[in-house]
Order: C-alpha cells, then structure tokens, then sequence
C-alpha cells in the first residue's frame, strides 16, 4: 500500500476536537485530585500537539469544520495557552484543595468544565457553519458559567448570575444575527446547509442582500461584542474575572475573549466582501476606542487586583478591535501581533496573581505589599509581567502598540491622539498600582507558596522573545493573514 | 401562495408580540407564568403552522420542543420553585407600567421600520416574520432589564428565545441543526438557571437580583 494514501480514521482536525471532549467525560467520572490534574494536563498537551500538526497538514474543508490561515493562528494559541494554564492550574487548585475552598466533588466538575470548554473554543473556532459556531460559542459561555460560580460565595454568586444573564442576552443577539445572515445569503445560495457555511458564503459574499447584511452586522456585533468585553457591554467582565478560580481567569482573558473576537472578525470579513454593505470599520473603531478608553479611567478606582486586570483585559480587547476595525495590512499585522501577545501576556499575569492572592490569602490591593522582597520570585514576575502588559519596551506588546499606533497616525491622526491619550492613561494606572503591590514593606503572610514558576515564565520569556526579534516564519504568516483580513 | 395561509401565519406571529406586550405588566408571578406558557402555547402553533406550509416536517419537532418543554415542563416547575420561595406576592418593577408600556410600543415600531424595511426584496412572509420576531426579542430585553425578580428575568430571557425560534423558523430552510440547538440551549439554560436559584435560594433565601447587589462592583 502506499503511504501517501494511506489516511487514518481520525484526522488531525478532528482529534482537536475529540481529544478534550473524551477527556471530559473521563474526568467527570475520575475521583482524585493528583491522578484528574495530569489527566488535564496531558490532554491539554495531547491537544496542542494535534492543533500544531494542523500547520503542517490541514485537511480539505468540509461541511461543518474547517482550517485556513486565519482560525489556525486562533487554534494554535488557544491550545497553548489552554496547556499551559493546565500546568498552573495544576499547582493552583492543589491549594485550593489544602485550605478547603474547594471540595474534590467539586474538583471533578472543575477538571470536567476545563475540557468541555476547551473543546467549545476549538469548535467555534474550527466551525466552518455559523449556525454550529453559534453552538459552540454558547457552549463555552455556559461552561465558564459553571466555572466562576464554583466557590459559591455571594460574590461569586452574583457574578456567574451577571455573567449568566448578560452573557446569554449577547448569544441571543447573536444568533439573530447569524439567522439574519441566513436569510440574506439564501436568495443565492439556496435554502438549506449551503448558506450557512463559511466558505461558500465568502465566495458569494458579494451577492449577499445588503440591506439584510447591515442589519444583522449590528447585532452581532452587540452580541459577540458583549462577549469579547466590550464597552458598554462589558459589565460582566471584571466580576467575572475576580470571582471565579484564577485559571478560569487567565483562560477567559486568554482565549474565550479572542474566540468571540474571531466571530466577529469573521463577520467583518463577510461585511468588507459586499461592497453595497455599511463598511463594518468604524462600527468596530469606535467601540474599540471606546473601551480602551473608558477602561483606561476605570483602572484608577480599582481595589480588588484581579479585577484591575480584568480592565486591563477589556482596554486590550478595545485596542485589537480598534486595529481590525482599521483595517489595511500594517494595522492588521498589529492587531494579531497584539492578540498574541496580549494573550500571553494577560494570563502570565493571573498565573502570578493567583499564587500571590493565595500566599497572602487576599486580592485586595491595599493588603498586598513589597511582593518583590517577600515573594521574590513571583514579585519579580509580576513586574515584568505588568511592564509588558503596560507596553514598555523591549516587551513584545510594545511592538504591537507601536505598530498600531504608528499606522493610524499615518492615516487618522486624530484617532491617534485619543489612542494614545488612552494608553497612556492606562499605563499611568497600571505603574501606580505596580508601585504599591511590588515595592516597599511588606506586609501579609511570607510564607513561601508552593507555586509553579515554569507556565508564569514560558509565557514571559515568549513575550521578551517577541520583542527582541520575531521570527522571519512568524512575520511571513502573520503578514498572510493580514493580507486576508483586507 | 394561499391568502389565508399567510393571514393565519401572520396573525400567530402577531399574537406572540401582542402576548409579549402583556408579559411586560403582569405584577403577579402566578399571572406572568400563565401569561409566558400561552406564550410558548403560541409560538408551538406558529412553528407548527409554519412547517405546514412551508412543507417542512422537521419544524413539527421544534413545535413539540417548545410545547412540551416551555408550555409545560418550565412553567409548572417554576411554579414549584415560586411556591417554595414564598414569593408568589407582586412584583416590583423598576419603571413604572406605563412608560414600560410606552417603550415596548416604541421597541415594536421599531423593529417594524427597520426589518421592512432591510427585506423589501424577501418573500413577505419571512419579513413580516422577522420584524414580528425582532419585536419579541427586544420586548423579550425590556421585560429583562425592568425586572428586578430573578425568576421574572429568566421568563423575560425565555420569551427573548421564543421570538428567535419565530425567527428561526420563519428562515425557510434553515437547517434543523440551529433549531435543535436552540431547544437544547434552553434545556442547558434551563437547568443552569435552575442551579443558580437553587443555590441563590440556599444562600439567600431570596431570589429577589437586589438583596445580591449589596456587592456593588467592588469588594470593600
């Protein structure tokens, strides 16, 4: 036989997808602590390596699923990122477990969720009908749901009920809008399967009714835009982020957040193939800047610390929509450099701040001091990582912004200056809160913390990487999907 | 295609923003449960005429779905959970009936002028559908964001759903894979929801959303 033809059962496509969602119904049944958090681990690996063989290989498109160059990027990083917050995880609930906030009943659960919503990420984001993507997504939400109401306190309470209720009412404009779109692809394309699938749709984009197009653009951007945190839709961000267990933290701002992100971008592509359709741009700058820059404020009235960098998270996720609404090949290459970086970055960021809440054994600001003498190791990790996020060089989210902002002044330089105004403003709250929580007496527990170091620095390490030198590979594909984003 | 089909069609998509203008007053929980599972009764006969005439028997399921499940299972269980609370007494809601009343008007108008207009080229029965729909889903927000009762805002959210299946359904031939999702997504939905009561009730005894906004945004 020869091997060349030879194709297994199982591609790598769908091994992505099978992968988390066998492991799920394995961890639901599994008790254990030690044996369930390798399982996650490994599985989380098993993921990723299926995910980046789709770089070498990727299979033929087909009715439901499919890879190109712009959702693999997505795939690629969010089963790293997925991999590596398992590692923390890891570590992280091991400690929850010791100081009994959460019981293992409810860590089987934990484990369970993990993969379920890794397998909904990867299936929006593989999803090649936007009927299933819809499914996928509100999959996910519904997950991370469960996961921020998991220590059933008031708080966390509130905030899976906030989450819940502004979360479900964006799915549901949404999937308006995904049967809008629906309706105005089957003139052309005919009733049934054909007109929600991706590739057949962009082929026919530009014979799509406009009028229809518009319409359903508007709601779906107020739907996925609720979900990528967007202002004013972003109210159950922050609570979310402070409430739920600190992987669940770095998984939302890592990865659910540029899921959403994805929908919408391909929305955008949709929009921009039509050429009698509204210009979806300025819908997506102006409530990119706007987030950025309200977010920009909010960072100042912050106690809780988690919930400053869930601002943060929103500011980011404002200045990556601002640079896709741009549009144009530099603005692009910006917004995905930034959309990585900032990925990385964000939950490099909560890996630390999750073993600091827990050695000092409170998120309130005002309670943690001196981190780099008490906690050197984490301390200093959280400097750097919070000088990356804040967009100094020679971290690599400097280049992004730099890229960003460089473009806009070449084109609108009025947009610049309020871009600008806003990232620094951000910046000023971030250095100020930094100050506080790294230097000075410290105060609180010393105790050291059982913490794992090796995702917090991976993650920092790729960062500086990036901003030291990018590699020629990287820019060649970055500059591709770029060029495909228009 | 037959007058009447369309009068009958029409008149079934109407009804269900006329039934969601009466869910936006009803002060009493037992009425707004009555109120939301004719709702649902409606909607069952709309999805059923709809696979009627546009020969599509995989919407009769959609039908069954949402009869069973949202006239039925839902209200009676919520019932029980309204019954064991103690909270069968008046709802308060934030704004007044009467402005609410005026913006619900507003919101159909609304939808009105936006969706006949976007769909001048449709077939008129899947526009006046959709602008029906849009209607239900936007009262379906406003009876959300006046209700401050958790058990209000999830028949709110329900009623939002009931006027994206009008939706769904008025799309001829979407694939049944959304609307499956759909009935699924309000299971899910359903029993998520159920959980939080649950554990609002054990935590709180309350499932009044404002006894839990003592926690304001900030941890003090």
């Amino acid at each position: 036989m020869n091997l060349s033809s030879f194709h297994p059962a199982l591609d790598a496509l769908d091994a992505v997808l099978v992968i988390p969602a066998v492991a799920a119904l394995v961890l639901v049944l599994l008790p254990g602590y030690w044996l369930s958090a390798r399982l996650n681990v490994l599985t989380s690996l098993a993921t990723l390596l299926a995910a980046l063989s789709l770089l070498v290989e990727r299979p033929a498109p087909g009715p439901y699923l499919f890879v190109d160059d712009l959702n693999i990027t997505f795939v690629v990083l969010a089963t790293f990122v997925g991999f590596t917050t398992s590692a923390f995880s890891a570590s992280y609930i091991g400690h929850e477990l010791e100081i009994g906030r959460l019981t293992p009943r409810y860590l089987r659960f934990y484990h369970a969720m993990y993969q379920t919503l890794m397998f909904a990420m990867n299936l929006g984001l593989l999803a090649n009908n936007i009927g299933l993507m819809w499914v996928a997504i509100e999959l996910a939400t519904l997950t991370t749901v469960l996961m921020v109401g998991i220590y059933r306190t008031h708080e966390a309470i509130e905030a899976a009920w906030k989450y819940f209720i502004l979360g479900s009412v964006g799915i549901a404009l949404a999937l308006f809008g995904t049967i809008l779109v629906y309706m105005a692809a089957r003139p052309v394309l005919g009733e049934g399967q054909d007109a929600m699938v991706w590739t057949t749709l962009i082929e026919k984009a530009g014979g799509l009714a406009p009028e229809l197009l518009n319409v359903a653009f508007v709601f779906l951007m107020l739907g996925y835009g609720t979900k990528v945190g967007l202002a004013p839709l972003h109210a159950w961000l922050p609570d979310a982020h402070a409430e739920g267990p600190t992987p669940i933290s770095a998984v939302l701002s890592g990865l659910l957040l540029n899921v959403a992100l994805y929908a919408l971008l391909r929305f955008k592509l949709l929009m921009a193939g039509n050429p009698a359709a509204v210009a979806p741009g300025p819908l997506m700058v102006s409530m990119g800047l706007l987030s950025l820059i309200f977010a920009g404020f909010m960072l100042y009235r912050r106690r809780d610390i988690k919930r400053m960098f869930a601002y943060s998270s929103i500011e980011h996720m404002g200045l990556i929509t601002f640079a896709f609404g741009m549009g144009g090949p530099l603005a692009n290459f910006g917004g995905l450099l930034h959309m990585t970086m900032h990925s990385l970055t964000k939950s490099a960021i909560f890996f630390a701040v999750g073993h600091i809440a827990q050695a000092k054994g409170t998120q309130r600001i005002a309670e943690i001091r001196g981190l780099t003498e008490s906690h050197p190791v984490l301390g200093w990790g959280l400097v750097v990582g919070v000088v990356a996020i804040a967009g100094l060089p020679p971290l690599g989210i400097f280049m992004s912004e730099f890229l960003i902002v460089s473009s806009t002044f070449a084109r609108a330089p009025l947009l610049a200056i309020l871009l600008v105004f806003g990232l620094l403003i951000a910046f000023g709250a971030l250095m100020l809160r930094l100050n506080e929580v790294a230097f000075g007496e410290p105060t609180g527990s010393t105790a050291p913390v059982k913490a794992s170091y090796v995702p917090l620095f991976a993650h920092l390490a790729l960062v500086l990487a990036a901003g030291i030198y990018l590699p020629g590979p990287l820019v060649a594909w970055f500059q591709a999907v770029a060029r495909l984003l228009g | 295609m037959n007058g009447a089909w369309f009068d009958i069609a029409h008149m079934l998509a109407g009804g269900l923003v006329l039934l969601s203008l009466m869910l936006l007053y009803q002060d009493r929980m037992f009425a707004l449960l009555n109120v939301f599972a004719l709702h649902a009764v409606l909607l069952s006969a709309s999805v059923a005429w709809q696979a009627q005439i546009q020969g599509a028997p995989h919407l009769y399921i959609t039908a069954l779905i949402a009869l069973a499940l949202k006239a039925v299972v839902i209200p009676v269980a919520l019932r029980r959970i309204v019954v064991r609370l103690g909270i069968h007494r008046t709802i308060e809601t934030v704004v007044g009936i009467g402005p609410t009343m005026l913006a619900g008007m507003g919101l159909v108008a609304l939808s009105m002028v936006v969706m006949l207009k976007a769909t001048a080229q449709a077939d008129p029965l899947a526009r006046e559908d959709l602008a029906f729909a849009l209607s239900v889903v936007l009262l379906g927000l406003l009876m959300m964001v006046t209700r401050r009762n958790a058990v209000s805002q999830v028949i709110g959210f329900m009623s939002l759903e009931n006027g994206l299946i009008l939706a769904a359904t008025g799309a001829k031939g979407m694939p049944l894979v959304v609307e499956i999702s759909i009935a699924f997504s309000v299971l899910i939905a359903f029993i998520v929801i159920g959980v939080f009561l649950f554990r609002i009730r054990e935590r709180f005894d309350s499932v009044d959303v404002s006894a839990l906004d003592a926690f304001r945004g900030e941890r003090r």
